[in-house]
């Protein structure tokens, strides 16, 4: 089943000319057509200013399409009935995570999306517990946030949208800020929620190597989706990754190296195991 | 140009409840044109350590030696050893403010009281260095990408002329290219002009890629202190401290490990593949 589709999305938006003054719409998002299966795990890429975070946005209508559509859900975005509606379906976790956390009690700040939704109290408390087990942060739920470090306050964002009972759960480089253990928690949250509980998870990061594992790897540039495959697929195009100012695996660039000095290794690889693997067969 | 730190000790909020050391006993000396790197974990003190470099927080006990002389005495001048000590913060674009690039980067200059020549000059350089032209002069900082701004920001503080610059986490949200190029420049400055880099980054493919040096800290102590081949061999206690070692010094442990005669000192993808090469040859 879709759980969003997209259909010729353009999203403009003005910016004062600096010669003469007058208003010019820049084009973010030009024509994109998405579609994306429930319980996926949907990764998307792209150089900063490719359109991938106003993308994002309009996956849980915080902006809507200034032509074309785009359906969360069956939703139609662009009709204000149906705002609170997409955004019970699509919740989203953003890059730094001090500026998602309000409340002074962890479990306040969990429960501040469920008590906005007018969720019963009895529901709420059983809502921060699963909420917060989901992202292994039971022990904390009395704490406050201040203490926290960069990985667990992430995870406590993202139980703040866990609480609101989403269907998918779009996260803007969640990890951008975070040290290697941080980056190493958040992932893992994020797998075992998509993983374990059918969660659709839709992750833009610049970290290639946290979507290795994804479903579908959707790569955009100038508010285009350019290339669109399974991880493998993707990274096997290395020169034309980096003309879009991107990257690949370190494990893959090794291959793709070694090939080009004339040994048979194949494309694609990811994992340190499949390297291992295809460099034992070459003697 | 050297800086010694001698048993540094920081103390947040002493006597409180919220008493925190956050550095303790740290004793390190920086020579002159080193490329260091510094990791640790959010909360390690890394950021502690840097703002004492230049004296925006000054140790609980301990001394910090510049040059031969202790920063903290009443008379050493701080407006000095910042305009020496240049230190770019952590998404240093926030603090863009001026109209223009150019009179974003001048104000720092001008503030030094540098006559308009001299200032014209020193933005020219700064701006040239960060790769902007004088087609950017005149626009607004806010107009530009966040990687140009970001490099705005940069070119700021080497207006200043520092002889040692700090950088803490100078690539933090920008794509792979905007990282290199910024990572790039800095590997520049410091082949060409000599500065002295110290660079706070929690991607260790970076730091494998540029320092000289890396510096870990781990619970406000220093834990190793040594080149990244070396560094990075103790990737499992890296790990116990939340930290990591880069991915090709795993790759080539796994290979070790089914029995490849391979070097685990490789940190960086160029390294890793001569040394796949002459074990292929």
């Amino acid at each position: 089943m879709e759980i969003i589709k997209a259909q010729n999305l353009v999203y403009e938006y003005y910016s004062q000319d600096e010669v003469d003054g007058a208003d010019s719409p820049f084009r973010a998002i030009d024509g994109v057509d998405l579609s994306i299966e429930k319980g996926g795990f949907i990764a998307i890429l792209g150089h900063n200013g490719s359109g991938k975070s106003t993308l994002a946005k309009h996956l849980n209508a915080l902006l809507t399409p200034t032509s074309g559509s785009l359906f969360v859900k069956g939703y139609d975005t662009t009709k204000e009935e149906n705002i609170w509606n997409v955004r019970q379906v699509a919740g989203m976790v953003f890059q730094n995570p001090d500026n998602q956390i309000i409340a002074s009690i962890i479990e306040e700040d969990v429960a501040f999306g469920p008590e906005n939704l007018g969720v019963p109290t009895e529901e709420i408390k059983i809502r921060i517990k699963e909420s917060l087990e989901a992202v292994g942060m039971t022990e904390y739920r009395k704490h406050s946030p201040n203490k926290l470090s960069g990985g667990q306050k992430q995870r406590i964002a993202i139980a703040g949208v866990l609480a609101m009972k989403p269907e998918c759960i779009v996260l803007d480089e969640p990890t951008a800020m975070l040290d290697p253990i941080g980056r190493k928690e958040v992932l893992k949250t994020v797998k075992r929620l998509n993983k374990d509980e059918g969660m659709t998870v839709i992750m833009i990061t610049h970290y290639m190597e946290e979507v290795i594992d994804a479903d579908i790897i959707f790569v955009m540039n100038h508010g285009k989706i350019v290339m669109q495959g399974t991880p493998k697929e993707i990274f096997s195009q290395v020169d034309k990754l980096k003309e879009l100012r991107l990257d690949v695996p370190q494990v893959t660039e090794i291959a793709h190296e070694l090939k080009k000095k004339n040994i048979d290794i194949p494309d694609g690889i990811l994992t340190i195991d499949e390297f291992v693997e295809a460099f034992s067969k070459l003697k | 140009m050297s800086i010694l730190l001698k048993d540094v000790n920081y103390v947040y909020s002493p006597d409180t409840v919220y008493q925190k050391h956050a550095l303790k006993d740290v004793n390190l000396v920086i020579n002159d044109g080193e490329f260091i790197g510094i990791i640790g974990h959010t909360g390690s003190g890394k950021s502690t350590l840097v703002q004492h470099l230049n004296g925006l927080m000054k140790a609980t006990s301990g001394d910090i030696i510049f040059n031969g002389q202790d920063i903290n005495a009443p008379k050493y001048s701080q407006v000095e050893l910042r305009q020496q000590i240049g230190l770019v913060f952590q998404y240093p674009e926030h603090q863009l403010f001026e109209v223009s690039v150019y009179k974003d980067v001048a104000f720092g200059p001008k503030n030094q009281k540098l006559s308009e020549d001299e200032i014209k000059i020193r933005v020219k350089e700064a701006l040239e260095t960060v790769g902007l032209d004088e087609s950017y002069y005149e626009k607004s900082p806010f107009e530009l990408s966040g990687g140009q701004k970001r490099r705005v920001a940069i070119a700021g503080v080497l207006a200043m002329k520092p002889k040692i610059l700090i950088l803490d986490e100078p690539t933090a949200g920008l794509d792979p290219q905007g990282r290199d190029d910024i990572l790039e420049q800095i590997a520049k400055l410091h082949k060409e002009q000599g500065i002295t880099i110290i660079l706070v980054s929690h991607s260790m493919e970076d730091i494998a890629k540029y320092v000289g040096r890396i510096i870990v800290m781990n619970k406000g102590g220093v834990s190793y202190d040594g080149i990244p081949s070396e560094v990075f061999q103790y990737y499992k206690e890296l790990e116990n401290m939340g930290l990591s070692a880069p991915k090709v010094t795993y790759l080539m442990n796994a290979l070790k490990e089914k029995g490849y005669d391979v070097s685990t000192e490789v940190t960086t993808v160029e390294e890793a593949i001569e040394e796949l090469l002459k074990i292929l040859k």
